[in-house]
């Protein structure tokens, strides 16, 4: 028998209208039983309104190391802002 | 603090010159105050000491249910138990909130649940003393968890991604614990002359290993140096003892009952009150499995966890036929 | 009317208080909260309906005072409810036959004459009805589980079965609320208990046992001796120290 129940990633909608966003782990036999600790252990103060669970080892992350290449490329794109475009007030807003 | 004893791995704080550049790039990580994430390269020492001081965080955490625990089945009215026991509960969640964060470090919360019941990991002393009577719920939530905050709100800002996220949901959600502390010990110390002197007796009791768990004085803490330098402690054993020294007098002094240290004194000059040292004799044997409840502690916790194996077990199975039963 | 509400707020305090003796020593952390989180609505749910007791009897007793200044002979709890721990097991069958009536119970209630009755219902049964939900996911997966589980499992439902019958037997009390619209009789439930019971027991794999003999006593006021030793344990401030404030 395994040592221990697997890691399951929980992640919360707060209210609706939001998105789900990762609050922490826990330990769970099966995926509804992690839904089940889940509402127990992190919604005790009244933090959710819908609940995702997903098993630790199902999550791919990108590699620290590619953080430059993945993620510095974007930085000189600054026409992609709105605050690049100088309008001038007297169009009202947009 | 409720890692009092995490034996730094390093000798000393190596110069930078000494450093690799991968050390040196990233202490000048934390030196910038950036979050290290468990995927980022950290040096081993980093790793081990980490792991340590969040896994008896959590343990002390785990095993903190026990001394409060002791009262849930006598709470003396239906709102103080329900009180009780969604603060002990607030407890079992912290101890998990810990042990996840550990677990993003490469180990395994059964392997370190293993360690607490083998006596191999340590935990807070301040949970091998016993619950005598019900102020002991007020001091507990008061003085324990008041000098816990102390600690936890300084972590909310330790250099580990994880460890910190833990820090401030459970420095949000033990903002409720010193202050239900704070509530039975004002009904108690204004109460019958019988509650008065439960009050004035946890006081006497609880307040020096209360003292006690920001651990030795930093002249005799050997291994702080490193674990500030990487921003795993951000506050010295003194520093934070003096900080919930000066929080607390007046707050027995407002309660009307008597600060169990004749030395303590404000000092109007530098606003600090002046206070005995504890006796760390007794600190260090109490660490060394010598407190007057660590037998009976680390029984109760190995009991839980032996007799519930087959609950565990029975439950993998049933998930396991289930997995089978769709492949 | 005082009666029927003891019924109600004696049920949730006593197995609240059962299962807040576990604090600390479930078999695995993310229990512990969960056990917390049932006790926690059943002291919840006992404010609400000793409560409203003490204002029907209008002897200025509040639910702390029925709560923990009563002996064992005033409690009107079923027997299953006051039975120990023992392993854990045992202690999720007795919550999962309680939380099967309960559920069935509250869900009649909501349709209650009484307003008061339906307000407390009402915020109850959304609790019963999570407490339910987690009580059957356990119990059809240990009972087909591990060889081990199954058989504590068996061993529970066998052990805690003659205190089921209880919670169908009409008495006069019971006639009176059902006459005044306050509350159906209990053993109108039994149908959808059975059907219900049945469905969780198949899927784990669990038997149910042929006697229908019930052990009775608890809602007039004769308990097993464990109610005397837990109320010994609940009452102890309270008893000795009359004069305090807490």
């Amino acid at each position: 028998m395994a040592k221990d129940w697997p890691l399951w990633e929980i992640f919360i909608r707060g209210q609706y209208g939001l998105s789900h966003r990762h609050v922490g782990s826990l330990h769970a036999p099966d995926a509804e039983m992690a839904v089940l600790n889940a509402r127990d252990v992190y919604t005790r103060r009244n933090e959710g309104v819908s609940l995702w669970v997903v098993k630790s080892a199902d999550v791919t992350a990108s590699a620290p190391s590619r953080k430059g290449p993945m993620f510095d490329p974007s930085n000189d794109k600054t026409y992609r802002h709105p605050t690049f475009f100088d309008i001038p007030d007297d169009v009202g807003s947009m | 603090m409720y890692a009092q004893e995490v034996k730094s791995t390093g000798k000393g704080v190596k110069a930078p010159e000494e450093m690799s550049v991968q050390e040196r790039a990233f202490q000048a990580r934390i030196d910038a105050g950036e979050k290290i994430e468990p995927k980022d390269w950290m040096p081993d020492g980093y790793r081990k000491n980490l792991v340590r001081q969040i896994s008896q965080h959590g343990h002390s955490e785990v095993v903190g249910q026990l001394p409060e625990g002791n009262w849930i089945t006598r709470a003396p009215t239906l709102e103080r138990k329900a009180i009780l026991l969604a603060k002990v509960q607030d407890e079992a969640g912290h101890g998990l909130y810990l042990y996840s964060a550990a677990e993003t470090l490469g180990v395994s919360r059964a392997d370190l649940i293993d360690d607490l019941l083998s006596g191999k990991a340590k935990y807070s002393s301040i949970f091998n003393y016993p619950t005598l009577n019900w102020a002991d719920m007020g001091a507990v939530g008061w003085l324990v968890d008041g000098a816990a905050i102390v600690n936890q709100v300084a972590l909310q800002r330790t250099s580990y991604g994880p460890y910190s996220r833990a820090m401030v949901r459970i420095c949000k959600e033990e903002s409720f614990h010193a202050r239900q502390g704070f509530d039975i010990m004002m009904k108690m110390s204004s109460g019958t002359a019988a509650q008065k002197a439960m009050a004035q007796d946890a006081l006497n009791r609880l307040w020096w290993p209360a003292l006690m768990m920001f651990g030795p004085p930093d002249a005799e803490s050997v291994h702080s140096a490193q674990s500030m330098a990487w921003k795993i402690k951000v506050m010295t054993n003194d520093e934070g003892r003096q900080k919930f020294v000066d929080q607390t007098i007046p707050q027995i002094e407002y309660l009307g009952l008597e600060v169990p240290d004749s030395a303590a004194k404000l000092n109007r000059e530098t606003g600090h009150y002046s206070y005995s040292d504890p006796d760390w004799a007794e600190f260090f044997a109490v660490l060394k499995g010598n407190g007057p409840c660590n037998v009976d502690r680390l029984r109760a916790r190995n009991i839980a966890h032996i007799e519930g194996a087959w609950f565990r077990d029975g439950l993998m199975a049933h998930a396991q036929k289930q997995q089978l039963a769709a492949e | 009317m005082f009666e029927f509400l003891l019924r109600m707020g004696d049920n949730t305090l006593v197995l609240g208080h059962r299962v807040s003796e576990w604090c600390g020593h479930a078999p695995v952390l993310e229990e512990d909260i969960a056990l917390a989180n049932i006790a926690l609505d059943m002291i919840g749910q006992t404010r609400l309906w000793l409560g409203l007791a003490g204002e029907v009897e209008g002897q200025g007793r509040e639910a702390d005072a029925l709560a923990f200044r009563r002996d064992a002979w005033d409690f009107r709890n079923l027997l299953l409810v006051e039975r120990p721990n023992r392993d854990f097991g045992h202690t999720l069958m007795r919550q999962f036959l309680f939380d099967l009536w309960h559920h069935e119970r509250l869900a009649d209630l909501c349709l209650s004459e009484d307003d008061r009755v339906a307000g407390i219902v009402a915020k109850c049964v959304k609790e019963a009805d999570y407490h339910l939900e987690r009580s059957k996911d356990l119990i059809i997966r240990l009972g087909d589980g591990s060889e081990e589980s199954h058989a504590k499992m068996q061993a529970a439902l066998e052990a805690l079965w003659p205190y089921v019958g209880e919670m169908f037997a009409d008495d006069a009390l019971d006639k009176k609320m059902a006459e005044q619209g306050i509350a159906p009789l209990p053993s109108s439930q039994k149908p959808r208990f059975d059907k219900a019971l049945n469905e969780v027991l198949a899927k784990a794999t669990l038997t149910r046992p042929e006697s229908d003999f019930a052990q009775k006593g608890g809602r007039t006021g004769t308990h097993t001796e464990d109610l005397g030793h837990m109320l010994a344990t609940m009452q102890f401030l309270q008893r000795a120290y009359p004069d305090a404030r807490w």
